[in-house]
Parts: structure tokens; sequence; C-alpha cells
């Protein structure tokens, strides 16, 4: 029996080396993107290394009796009596308590560390919406950029203060690791600092509906001049719209997440089309029919329950809580869609 | 007619049937809307409800369950009727719409269905009979041959075979809907799911999420009915009982169950829904019709599991043989009971989280609704309280089977008996405190993640002891290899992978990069694999000559086992590797830049040689039936009692009663017995009587 420990002793520790080479030179995770992805990688090998060892500690005692200790042919009797060991039990029982409990230490550690918060950290407010991501960006003057590109500069903690529209998403970029679910009604945040520049996709992990599968949108770290160079352009561009209603209207309605429903070119959607709106003669749920005009836009967007287009019984606009301006801005840029 | 075979007969009625219900259906439709629509709900939904019904009534004539699902039908109709009217009297617009029938009155009509099932089938006749002062016999005799399966039974092993059989006919289904979604995922962009495509009134990417939805919930219904098939079957004979205690509960929950089967068809076809099987608002706030036929299905499926789990905790309170203490169980027996205390006491709660969004969308109380001071996190508690336990119920009785034929191919002791049957205990009750490790992304307290990540840890322990003394069980042994043997060594690896990925997602830092990817949906298909379904191919195998007096064929056996295992191998390591690198959960369709296609043609074509696996498999099972090799006595050489009177079993299990004498699986020790027969070893029942336990009655 001895010289069977000895062996499967061997072949544990072989296979453990092994089978933790073949992960780790695997490349298994994305590439390291952010600050926090560095963390998480590290807790990640000390998993590899666990599972390494307890898979070959299991696997390899059983492939070997499988081996060794299979019954010959012609043998019709049982095995050597054994029915168990209190000891041994008790070992198995009392050493991986602890390691179980040494690695939700080293997790709790390892949270720590990626949740390290840096006073200075840009806040960029996420929106998500079935099924786009909007991003704003900090106000210069009142005047606020909102893009549907997440652009960063590398090397500074930006502070994601995320909500939905909608139902729930979920705020992921595999390069950076860490993600965080979106939620209605309430303000969630994340803390990233981007460290290698490049472009990547802002993923929505959560399962949201019909296109949650495309909910995808370019995420681009540039050095911090371009990120400011872009900034200024894009800057420029919120500051000339926000001189007209109708660039306000059509800047409210992109940080809504409007579009996401009624299309601009008369293409069908989850709503009715903007195209050619106003004037238009609609027919309602109840039967009637209404020629669309400013007061009814108006009452659409405050109380979208109020009268239903045809056709558009199963699908329920949420209630937005826009300001008497905001309004009149959204129904001047709505205007101009014909 | 008289000659056809009997499934021939099914066969060709269910067609017909099929094709009348489509054309009343699409007749009605066009009747309320005026538009004929050959894809949508309506059409679809009678086809189904006529095609089942109609396929048992060719096998079966009409009685057991054709006339159950007769009533259903009528039932459905009559309740969605009788909302429908009231609501045109109180004078509401929108009575019908696009799936005929209003919200209300499918969930309605759905309800009266189940109920009306139960009536048909029969399986509250007695009871009926009862309420009116008149005593029925608990005796029945059943039919002989096949037929007794289709009508209600109290035997146990007859409703354990059905439950399996159930099981097995909802794998196929469920399976059957994977293999469409994956050959949808073997490569990138849009193949045949397209937006284009309509089909029940919903696009190719909404029929993905219905049917990656479906297949969630139909498979964990079916392992729900597969561990009730296998403790129905075994649990009874195993501590020496004539029946489960309450041989009449004990049907009802069998026959729940079938109803719920058909809600579950019909929410793919009344527009389907897209959560998954986790049901969460808002977005199941807003799902079509579909969402409620889901909702309903899994509250009456909850419903059998509780009532099962009663009745196999009583049984072995209850009626145990003479000489059976609690540590001379056998260990299957341990693993049944751990697991229905989780089912009896957890299940409620995803019956009630399901019902709270119910009445959100039918009552419109704002249980989820932030908008109107509710909170969508909440769910996610209530759901996961239940649906963390839930997934020990689904592996327990595995993890038990693997237990209890190891030391039978072995012929060694399981190594510390008394450990194992603690560490079941242990898994179901911590099992109860980690549910938030589901939600460590969810927006929960950022604080409180950490003790659940300690609580989650910690059922690594117990998990631990079984596979160390497992490991010790086979050290030294004489192992043979049969085919049930060969699914107990499977279970024991994939269970293995399983259980060594769940540790990664317990470090939240690392399932915050981990959750909701193809890294979590791989880790669970381990752990489900490893601890239900290799475990219940092994238990088919190795009990199949108890039922049957014939074993299934050794070779095709095999064949199962070595298609089978590597191919599961290549698929969820495939899905783990996929997940780390970026595939997140339940996309119908990948970004091509990351590269995974490749990968996903080969995990799909590791899911069709599973799938072929399968079919083997039920092919060997219904032909041993009649062609295999007869096995009548002590095939495996087993201690067990059951295994020490002919096959197939009388229908009150022991003709003489046994008495208990020695340990379990002491193999090896000279001249040692487990049971001993004799007139006097039954505790608890006289055989000519009913148990002693039975329902109070006036
Ligand atoms: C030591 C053992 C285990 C640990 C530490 C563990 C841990 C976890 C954790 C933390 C998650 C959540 C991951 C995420 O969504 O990000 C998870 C998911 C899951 N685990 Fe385990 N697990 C273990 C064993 C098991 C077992 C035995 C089963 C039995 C079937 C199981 C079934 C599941 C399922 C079904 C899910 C996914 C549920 C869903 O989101 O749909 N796990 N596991
Ligand atoms: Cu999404
Ligand atoms: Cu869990």
């Amino acid at each position: 029996m001895r010289r069977h420990f000895i062996i499967v002793g061997i072949l544990v520790i072989v296979m453990s080396v092994l089978i933790y080479i073949g992960l780790d030179s695997a490349g298994l995770m994305p590439v390291v993107a952010s600050a926090q992805a560095v963390d998480v990688d590290w807790m990640w090998n000390l998993e590899v290394i666990a599972m390494s060892f307890l898979f070959a500690l299991i696997v390899a005692p059983l492939t070997y009796s499988l081996i060794v200790f299979r019954r010959r042919k012609g043998d019709t009797t049982d095995a050597e009596h054994m029915e168990g060991n209190t000891r041994l039990e008790i070992a198995w029982t009392i050493v991986p308590l602890f390691i179980v409990m040494a690695y939700a230490y080293l997790g709790a550690i390892n949270l720590a560390a990626t949740q390290r918060v840096d006073p200075q950290a840009m806040v960029v407010r996420v929106t998500g919406l079935q099924w786009d991501w909007t991003f704003e960006y900090p106000s210069v003057n009142g005047v606020t950029v909102v893009s549907k590109e997440l652009h960063l500069p590398v090397g500074q903690q930006v502070l994601f203060r995320m909500t939905s529209n909608d139902v729930i998403h979920s705020f992921w970029v595999p390069e950076f690791r860490l993600k965080q679910d979106v939620v209605p009604g309430r303000i969630t945040e994340l803390r990233i600092t981007p460290t290698l520049e490049g472009s990547y996709k802002v993923r929505c992990a959560e399962l949201c509906g019909t296109s949650h599968a495309f909910m995808e949108n370019p995420v681009i770290i540039s050095s911090q001049e371009e990120f400011d160079a872009w900034f200024d352009v894009a800057l420029d561009e919120a500051v000339t719209a926000s001189q007209t209603p109708e660039g306000r209207g059509q800047a409210l309605v992109s940080a809504n997440g409007c579009a996401a429903c009624h299309s601009i070119n008369g293409a069908p959607g989850i709503g009715p089309t903007w195209f050619g709106l106003i004037g238009r003669t609609e027919e309602l749920t109840d039967g009637s029919t209404v020629v669309v005009d400013e007061a009814y836009v108006h009452e659409s967007i405050s109380a979208p329950q109020a009268k239903i287009v045809a056709g558009f019984e199963n699908q329920l606009m949420p209630t937005y809580s826009f300001t008497e301006e905001q309004i009149a801005d959204i129904i001047a840029y709505i205007t101009t869609l014909r | 007619m008289r000659n056809i075979s009997p499934v021939w007969k099914g066969l060709l009625l269910l067609v017909i049937a099929g094709a009348i219900g489509y054309g009343i259906g699409l007749g009605l439709d066009a009747l309320i809307s005026g538009a004929l629509n050959t894809s949508g709900p309506v059409g679809a939904a009678f086809a189904i409800l006529f095609a089942v019904t109609a396929f048992f009534f060719g096998i079966y004539g009409y009685r057991g369950i054709t006339r159950g699902l007769v009533y259903q039908v009528v039932g459905t109709l009559l309740g969605a009727l009788l909302i429908t009217g009231i609501r045109a009297l109180m004078g509401l617009d929108n009575i019908f719409g696009v799936y005929l029938f209003s919200e209300p009155a499918w969930v309605v009509g759905a309800l009266v269905g189940v109920v009306s099932f139960l009536f048909g089938v029969g399986v509250v006749h007695d009871w009926v009979q009862w309420s009116r002062g008149i005593d029925t016999p608990e005796h029945h005799a059943d039919e002989p041959g096949w037929e007794k399966y289709f009508g209600v039974s109290l035997d146990h092993k007859v409703i354990g075979i059905q439950y399996t059989i159930t099981a097995l006919v909802l794998i196929a289904i469920g399976g059957t809907f994977a293999m469409i979604f994956r050959t949808e995922l073997a490569a990138s962009q849009l193949q045949f799911l397209t937006t284009e495509l309509r089909l029940f009134n919903q696009t190719g990417p909404q029929i993905y999420n219905t049917l990656m939805s479906l297949h969630g919930i139909i498979m964990i219904i079916s392992i729900l009915l597969g561990i009730s098939g296998i403790m129905n079957y075994a649990v009874p004979f195993l501590v020496g009982a004539q029946d489960m205690a309450f041989p009449r509960l004990n049907a009802f929950a069998y026959w729940v169950s079938v109803p719920a089967s058909v809600l579950m068809l019909l929410s793919l076809v009344l527009g389907g829904f897209d959560t998954g099987w986790t049901g969460y608002p808002p977005l199941s706030a807003r799902a079509p019709v579909g969402m409620q036929m889901f909702f309903l299905g899994v509250f009456t499926a909850g419903w059998s599991s509780i009532l099962g789990s009663l009745n196999v905790i009583a049984t072995v309170v209850r009626l145990r043989a003479k000489g059976m203490s609690a540590m001379r169980l056998p260990i299957l027996v341990w693993a049944s009971v751990a697991t229905s205390i989780i089912a009896l006491t957890a299940t409620q709660l995803i019956g009630l989280s399901f019902q709270l969004v119910m009445f959100q969308r039918l009552f419109g109380m704002p249980f989820f609704d932030a908008a109107r001071g509710g909170n969508p996190v909440l769910f996610q508690h209530l759901f996961w309280f239940y649906s963390h336990p839930a997934v020990y119920v689904f592996v327990l009785p595995g993890l038990g089977v693997i237990s209890e034929l190891l030391p039978v191919f072995v012929r060694k002791p399981l190594f510390g008996y008394r450990w194992v049957a603690m560490s079941s205990l242990g898994i179901a009750l911590v099992g109860f405190t980690v549910w938030a490790h589901h939600m460590f992304t969810s927006g929960m307290n950022e604080y409180l993640r950490v003790p659940f990540m300690y609580s989650t840890l910690l059922v690594a322990v117990p998990t631990g002891v079984k596979f160390f003394s497992w490991v010790a069980t086979m050290w030294g042994g004489k192992i043979e290899t049969p085919t049930p043997m060969l699914f107990v060594l499977g279970a024991i690896i994939v269970f293995l992978m399983g259980g060594l990925t769940g540790p990664p997602n317990a470090a939240i830092a690392l399932d915050l990069h981990l959750h909701d990817t193809y890294w979590v949906v791989g880790h669970f298909h381990d752990t489900i694999f490893g601890g239900f379904v290799f475990p219940f191919f092994a238990a088919i195998y190795y009990w199949f000559p108890k039922a049957t007096g014939r074993r299934m064929n050794e070779f095709w056996g095999k064949v199962h086992f070595w298609m089978m295992t590597p191919s599961f191998f290549v698929l969820t390591l495939g899905m783990m590797l996929i997940g780390l690198r970026g595939m997140r959960r339940r996309i119908v369709d990948y970004d091509p830049a990351l590269g995974f296609d490749f990968a996903q043609l080969i995990m799909t074509i590791g899911g069709y040689l599973i799938a072929l696996s399968v079919l083997i498999f039920i092919i060997n099972l219904f032909h041993s039936i009649k062609h295999g090799e007869k096995a009548e006595g002590n095939l495996w050489n087993s201690r067990s009692p059951e295994w020490q009177v002919p096959s197939p079993m009388p229908v009150h299990n022991y003709d003489v009663p046994f008495e208990v004498v020695g340990e379990p699986y002491d193999y090896g020790l000279k001249d040692s017995k487990y049971v001993e027969f004799s007139p006097n070893g039954q505790k608890h029942i006289e055989f000519t009587t009913e148990p002693e336990v039975q329902p109070h009655r006036h």
C-alpha cells in the first residue's frame, strides 16, 4: 500500500504542475486594459492554482485506482473490508475549512483593491436603455457633452454613475474586467482606471430583451491630449446645438434614448416613427383618429399612455420627467423631421 | 385500425388533430383580427392543445391522461371565455387581442385548465368520494403491461416510472430547443433566426430568447421530475415500505406536473418570453403573455415538488423496516431526505416571487416597478432564496446515487458513511445562506456581499468530504466497470469540474468579471450533468432490471457513455474558455471580432453528439423492455434489500418483510448481512390493510 501512496503522491504533484502550466500559458483572460484588471487577474491566478491542485488531487488517485485496483478476470471475491477512518475524515474537513476561509479573506482584500477610490476621478454618467448606451460628461458652463461612444483618457480613474431608463442592463468591458448592473430607479457606481490605449466595446451583460446581443457601444481609450481634442470638438458641437431649440431637443432625444424605439426616417420600430409626424393622421386603439399637432405630441410625451396608436398596444413607453421648455425643444426637433 | 400499433395510431391522430386545431385557431383569429396570420400564436396554440390530446387518445383511448388533457383544454377555454365575458360586461375594450384572449383571460383559463386536468385524469376521485362520505379502497388493481402508466396508479414504482419517463420526454424537448439555438450560434451573424423571421408573433432574436429561456426551465422541471422518479421508485423499497406514506398525494404530485408541462409549451406560442428562466423584472413585467404561462407552469411544477418532498420525508420517518436506524439508512435515502427538506421549505419563495410579478402585471401592483416605489433588486433576493438551494435539490439525489452505487461496483464499504450522510445535510443547510452570490453585480449593498462570499466558500467543505470519501472508497477496491459504474465515474469527474469552477465565482471581484458570461454557463452545466444527468443515467441502467426483469444492452450503454462524455467536455470547456474571453450569456449572436467562430462550431458539434448519444440511450431503453437479456436475480450482486427478491418486484414490494441486521455497505465482511427476511420484520404495516399513516377523513 505504501508504494501506491508514494506513486499517487508523485502523480498528484506532476499533474497539478502540468495543469497549472497549461492553463497559465493558455492566456485565458482578455488583455489587461485597466488597473482593476490587474487585481482581478491576480485572484484568478490564485484560483487557477487551487483548481489545478484539487483536480489532480481527486483525478489522479481515481484514475490510478481504476487501473491498479480493477477487478481481475475470474475473481469473484469482495475487496478488503474498510469502513473509514475518523482521523482522516476530520483532517479533510478541517484543512479545507481553513483553506476556503483563507481564500475568502484574500477575496475580500482583493475586492477592496478593486474598489480603491481616487477623489480626483472624472465622473461620467451612463444611461442604459433598450438597446443603447449614452455617456454624459461633466458640464462645462452649463453645456453637457452627450456621446454614444465612451471616450476616456488613459491613466485617470473614472467614476461611472449609472442608471437605466427601462429594464436592467449591465455595463461590462471585458478588458476592464469589472461589471456592474444598471438598474432603473437607482444609481449604481463603478470605478475603472484605464491603462491601455486602444478601442474596446462596452457589452451589455444582463439580458434586456430582443436586441440584448447587439447592445454594444465603442470604447476608445486614448492619451490625455487626444481625449482633450475629442472633447473640445464634442463640446463645440454641443454649444452650437444648445443655442437653437431643435438642437437642444436633439440632445435631449439622444440623451434619453428615444431613438431606440422611434425612428427618424420612417423605418418601423417599437414606437411610431417621428418622420413626418406633425400633421400625420393616426388611428388610435379606441378606433378614433387624430391629426397630430403640437398639443398631441406634448401629451404623448408627458402622459404616454393617454392615447395609444393602433398596433402599439403591447408596447409600454416609459414616463419621463421633462420640463415644459424641454418638451418644447423636443417638439421643435421633431418638427424638423419631414 | 385494429392491428396498427397504438403509437402509430397516436402519431396519426396527432397530425390530423394538429391540423384541425390549427385550422380552428386560424379561423378564430381571422374572425377577430380580420387578417390571416398563418405563423401567428392562435393557430399554433390550438394546434398544440389538440395534437397532444389526440396523440394520447390514439395510444390509450378516452381515459386517464387523455381525459385529463381534454378537461384541461375545455377548462382553459371555458375559464378564458368566462373572464372575457366579464370583461365585455364591464365594458372594457381590448377583450380580444393578438393572442385571441386577453392576458387576464389566459391566466384564469390556464388555472382552470390545470384544475380541470386533475379532475379529468381522476387523481382527485377518492377525495371527492370521501367528501361525500363514501369510502374508497386504496387498493386499485393496476392494469397489466404498459397501459397502467397512462392512468392514475397509486403504486410508487409505477409513479416513479411515470416521473422518469416524463422527465425523459422533457429532456428531449428541452434538448431539441438547445440544438436549435446551438445551431444558430455555430457561426457569428444571424443565420436563420433573423430579424425578418416571424413565428408565433416573434422575430428570430425573440424566438432565440424564448427557446433559450424554455430550454432552461424545461430542463429544470425535468430534473425535478427526474429526481422525483428516482426517489419515488427507490426510497420505499430501500426503507422496506410497501409504498409511500400518502399514495394518493403521491399520485396527485405526479399528475400536476403534466398540465404544468402543457403550460410551458403554450408559453412558446403565446408570444414567448425573453427573460431567461430567472424571470427578472422589469423585463418580465413587460414580456408577452407567454411570460404568464411560464409563471403558472413553474407554480404548478413547484406544487408537485413540495407535495412530493413532503411524502418522501413522511415515508422515511414513519415507514422504515424494523432495525433501520438513522445510521443504517441507505445513503440515497439520506440524500433524498436532505433534498426534500430544501424542496419543502424553499420552493414557496420562487412561487411567491413569480406571483408578485404576475400581480404586478394583472393588477398593477408595483412591487418591482421603481417608477412607482417598487424595487427590482428585491425580486432577485426572493428568487435566489429558492433558486440557490434549488441547485442542491437538483444534485443531492444524484450524489446519493453515486454514493449508493459506488460500493456495489468497488466491492468495498462506502468510506466514512456517517460523514457522507451528514455532508448532504450540511450542504442543504449552508445552501440556505448563500443566495446573494448570484447578485454580486446587482447593485445590492456592497459590503453585504462579503459575508455571502464566506458562506458560499463554506459549501465547498461538505462537498469536498464527498469527493474524498468517493476516492477513498475506490482505493484498494476491486473495481468493475459495467455501464452504470461508467456513468458513476463520469459523474464524479464532471461534478468535480463543476465544483472547482464554483469558488472563482464566489470571489467577488473575480465574479464581477465572470458573472453573466459563458463561464458561468459552463460551471452550471458541469454541476448539473455531474450531479444529475450522469447519475440519472447510472440509476436507470442500474435499476432497469429491477423494473423489467431484463437488462439494457451493455454494448449500446457503453457507446452512449463514450460518445457523451468526451463531447460534453468539449462543450463545457469551450463554454468556459469563451466566457472568460468575453462571451456574454444569453445572446443570439456574438461579435465576429472576438474570434469565437471556430470554438462555437466545435461546441455545436459536441452538442449534436450528446444529442445523438441520448437518442441511442432512449432507443436502447425502449428496445430492452421487450428484447433485453433476462435478468431476474441479483444482477449486480448488491446487498441492498430490493435485489434480494426477484425482479420485477410485486406490487407491494416484499411478500415477506425484512428486518435490518447489519450495515448497508459491508462488502468484504464475511457472513455479514444487511437485511433478513422474516414475517415480523415490518414495523408499521399489516399487509392487508392500508398504511397506518393515512389522511384523516370524515
Ligand atoms: C463549491 C461549489 C459551488 C460554488 C462555490 C458555486 C458558486 C456559484 C456562484 C458564485 C454562482 C454565481 C455565478 C454568477 O452568476 O456570476 C454560481 C452559479 C450557478 N451555480 Fe454554482 N457553485 C457551486 C456548486 C454548484 C452546484 C453543486 C450546483 C448544482 C447544480 C451549481 C449550480 C449553479 C447554477 C445553476 C448557477 C447559475 C444560475 C443562473 O444564473 O442561472 N453550483 N455558482
Ligand atoms: Cu442587455
Ligand atoms: Cu448559487
